[in-house]
């Protein structure tokens, strides 16, 4: 069907005219409101509270989503919100990552709030139209997309009952739709779900970017958490936002001079140094495949084992000489110079519906990569794009996907359950066949896919209660904690990661910290206070890119010459002072690294409420699977037998004459009090209680002792 | 391809060029604004733009193309003002002033070279064979 026929579809719903206004300082100082239950489309004031405690980003998200809903919202209902909001850096040319989108909503796989920070052009563009913010509510009868025009002013809710679904098509269609002609084209975002969104929890959100170069539009992915699903949930087919004229001054900075400086020196870096480190301008995060693999961390075989021989077929020098389009910018915003947002382009497919069309494979990251390959034993790369394929168009996250499918191949290989409850799937490791038809049966909502696409702790309970599965044998080794299926790294060897994981808000996404290298490699966190003082730092730091827009990976995915002289070089002491200036330069705030945390404190702790509000957040939530923590099975303890035998022998047991079985009960009462010391330390670091609430003191501390947090803590102290 | 060819060992660093040049496209006499700089102390450098084009590649929306003379060209209208082309050019001769959001370039026409009294720089031409910006229809098959 052509675009304007397609188009000639659209039934409009509500209008709503706004004047273009101003931006100060990175902020439009106004949020867009919009109900698609109601089709009320309104402006909100921006406050100064909200600017002071919150910044923006993931700190609106939250804010907004807190006060749609109630300790009893569930994340289908009406009143859940997709919060999709920048932070005042986003949107500036000149430093690289500084097109970040923040997305906030109630999980359908956590029931607890979910963020998640995404590139493309979506936010850039929102902020130029004039919103700081869009915060979506309600649920509409009949499929419908959002259309933001920033040029005109003008904001449409609209049935569109013929668009595809599917994000690839659905991206080049409404591109195609708002675009004036070819050269208008990047001046179009989209957002879309995808088909296998509708029929799983783990749905994720595209957003997308037109490449000038290949004449595509591509797609980053808001993957965590299962948006897309609320997303689908809400019959929102798509959100469009259009502004032409993007300059590098729009942010109307405070001391632009200074954004460019810092950008510039940036840019020089990244040019002299990224081919003798990373390669993030060849390969992007995959560069490490072969790098965990080497120190036992990659995830093999639902996070059995950390290494596996066919790594070398899925090394990074195999995508970059074989699929990868080399020399191409691909920055998912304008200035990003580490340009990590690799594609793979003419890549044709072996399965699905669109078997055989020649496709661009927005990727491999190394999440999907690991996840989609060595996590479900499978080693080939065109495996490994396929899938990665299939995961974005059907709006599938890559990484519940893959965590979830070897959870249930270990399942399978294991006899827990078997060909007739997976429909007549061979569901061994290895066996890409079977893991696409997975993702095929999410597409089309049918089959064991779609339990699969619960995910793990669904699928936990299902087996236990439905196929009589030993309830505690699925907990050791199904890996997902609040819900979330864990990120692509083992844990297993690294007690600081496991916390990492383990003492999140969201769920075990390592975007919190990633400590293996610090504590396992390293040793530099040799103390309980050591790893909870990096257990402190990491998550704030970090936090603090969601709140300003910001992307985390060139802050550290390329390093100074210099870096390793630094007193501190894992935090990469110049980078950091590079945001503290970029933030100057756009706000005209002068932060230290000091007020860099706090703010960040601020928001975690009141994410941190948040999820004590929804039923979580405790203790008892932080408790992880022994998979992340050490060897469940005999195999897994046999394959590193000394590193083990060892660490017996240390705590003073001979393990001379045992039997595995004994090694391995022994191992894991030792290990599991290590986690519980670790989570005291931690918790007492980051001003909590041993069950894990802040103190009332502390949030003083903080200036977060707002009445509606106090209620929710009070009875907890 | 044109371009504005240089003899170091001729300059005799009097800034007359720096001056043509920020006089002709910005109305100011400034060398911070100019696209040829040479060095002010020391043995004699000049920097200035040898349009190979590595630039090209690098814009995120294309602002920047070889017109027909071979010269590399930025289309200002449409730049986004990242300075990544400065950052990479492997010369840094692609230049910037906090003035303007956008970056500025030698596009080799030769008014500074008409008043360079050593006759340092002047206007040449050499292979277009030495142009390093890739082929897009070939990379990408089209």
């Amino acid at each position: 069907m052509d675009i304007k026929r397609i188009k000639e579809g659209h039934k409009l719903l509500a209008e709503y005219k706004y004047e273009l206004g101003t931006i100060e300082r990175g902020y439009t100082n106004r949020t867009l409101y919009v109900n698609i239950s109601d089709n009320t489309i309104a402006s909100k004031a921006v406050t100064p509270m909200m600017k002071e405690k919150f910044v923006g980003g993931k700190g609106f998200g939250l804010w907004y989503l807190w006060n749609a809903t109630t300790p009893s919202t569930k994340w289908d209902d009406p009143e859940n919100e997709i919060v999709i909001a920048g932070g005042p850096a986003c949107g500036i040319t000149q430093y690289a990552g500084a097109g970040k989108s923040l997305v906030c909503s109630l999980s359908p796989l956590t029931d607890i709030p979910i963020d998640s920070n995404v590139g493309g052009f979506f936010g850039p563009l929102l902020k130029f139209s004039g919103w700081d913010a869009l915060e979506i509510q309600g649920k509409a009868e009949k499929d419908v997309i959002v259309v933001i025009d920033g040029n005109k002013g003008l904001v449409t809710i609209e049935e569109a009952p013929y668009e595809a679904v599917d994000g690839h098509i659905l991206g080049e269609q409404l591109t195609e739709m708002y675009a004036d002609n070819e050269d208008d084209k990047r001046n179009v975002s989209v957002v879309t779900a995808g088909s296998g969104a509708e029929h799983t929890r783990m749905g994720l959100l595209n957003f997308s970017f037109y490449d000038p170069r290949r004449k595509v539009t591509r797609l980053k992915q808001a993957g965590r958490g299962g948006i897309g699903t609320v997303f689908r949930n809400k019959k929102i087919k798509a959100l469009v936002v259009k502004f032409s004229n993007v300059k590098g001054d729009l942010n109307n900075a405070y001391d632009q001079a200074v954004i460019n400086k810092t950008g510039i020196k940036y840019h020089r870096e990244i040019h002299d140094l990224d081919h003798l480190q990373n390669n993030m301008r060849k390969i992007g995060t995959a560069n490490i495949i072969e790098v965990m693999d080497e120190y036992d961390l990659l995830p093999v075989m639902n996070f059995q084992y950390g290494s596996h021989p066919d790594t070398e077929k899925i090394k990074s020098t195999v995508f970059i000489e074989k699929y990868i389009t080399q020399g191409v910018q691909d920055g998912c915003w304008y200035g990003c110079s580490m340009s990590c947002a690799k594609a793979a382009d003419c890549f044709k497919l072996k399965t699905g519906p669109y078997k055989g069309q020649r496709v661009t494979v927005d990727g491999p990251e190394y999440e999907n990569a690991a996840g989609l390959g060595s996590n479900c034993g499978i080693f080939d790369p065109e495996a490994i794009l396929e899938l990665n394929f299939y995961c974005d168009t059907y709006g599938i996250d890559t990484i519940s996907f893959g965590t979830a499918t070897a959870f249930a191949m270990e399942c399978y290989e294991r006899g827990i359950i078997n060909k007739e409850i997976t429909g007549g799937l061979e569901l061994k490791f290895g066996n890409f066949e079977t893991a696409v038809e997975l993702l095929h049966q999410m597409s089309r909502g049918e089959g064991f896919g779609t339990v699969v696409g619960q995910g793990v702790h669904r699928m936990k309970k299902l087996f236990v209660e439905k196929y009589g599965a030993d309830p505690d044998f699925l907990f050791d080794i199904g890996m997902e904690q609040k819900g979330l299926e864990y990120s692509e790294y083992v844990s297993k060897e690294s007690l600081a990661q496991q916390g990492g994981y383990g003492f999140t808000n969201k769920g075990p996404q390592h975007d919190e910290a990633w400590l293996i290298f610090m504590d396992m490699v390293n040793n530099q966190l040799p103390t309980f206070e050591d790893k909870a003082e990096a257990l402190h730092y990491f998550p704030m730091f970090r936090t603090w890119f969601g709140l300003y827009g910001f992307c985390k990976l060139p802050w550290n995915d390329i390093v100074p010459a210099d870096n390793k002289y630094t007193d501190e070089p894992a935090k990469v002491p110049e980078h950091v002072q590079n945001y503290l200036d970029v933030v100057y330069g756009v706000t005209g705030k002068r932060l230290s690294t000091e007020d860099m945390i706090r703010e960040s404190e601020r928001v975690y702790n009141f994410q941190k409420i948040f999820n004590i509000r929804m039923g979580k957040g405790l203790r008892k939530n932080d408790k992880a699977p022994y998979r992340s923590m050490g060897p469940v099975t005999k195999e897994e303890y046999e394959s590193r037998q000394e590193r083990y035998d060892n660490q017996l022998k240390e705590i003073g047991y001979n393990p001379e004459g045992k039997t595995t079985e004994e090694k391995i009960k022994v191992l894991r009462e030792y290990r599991e009090d290590q986690y519980e010391k670790l989570m005291d330390a931690v918790y007492k670091r980051r001003g909590w209680n041993s069950n894990g609430v802040p103190t009332i003191e502390y949030l003083k501390e903080l200036g977060m002792d707002l009445p509606e947090l106090i209620e929710v803590v009070k009875d907890l102290q | 391809m044109k371009y504005l060819a240089k003899d170091d060992s001729k300059c005799i660093q009097c800034g007359t060029c720096e001056s043509i040049c920020s006089k002709t496209y910005y109305k100011e006499d400034n060398y911070e604004k100019s696209c040829i700089v040479v060095k002010k102390d020391g043995k004699p450098e000049i920097n200035v733009c040898n349009q190979c084009g590595e630039c090209i590649d690098i814009c995120p929306v294309i602002a920047i193309k070889r017109d027909k003379q071979g010269i590399v060209r930025i289309n200002k209208k449409i730049c986004v003002g990242c300075f990544m082309c400065v950052g990479f050019c492997p010369q840094l001769s692609m230049r910037q002033h906090d003035d303007y959001i956008e970056p500025f370039k030698c596009i080799a026409c030769g008014l500074c070279a008409k008043e360079c009294p050593t006759g340092a720089i002047y206007i040449a031409e050499r292979s277009d064979d030495e142009a390093k910006e890739m082929n897009l229809d070939q990379v990408f098959n089209r």
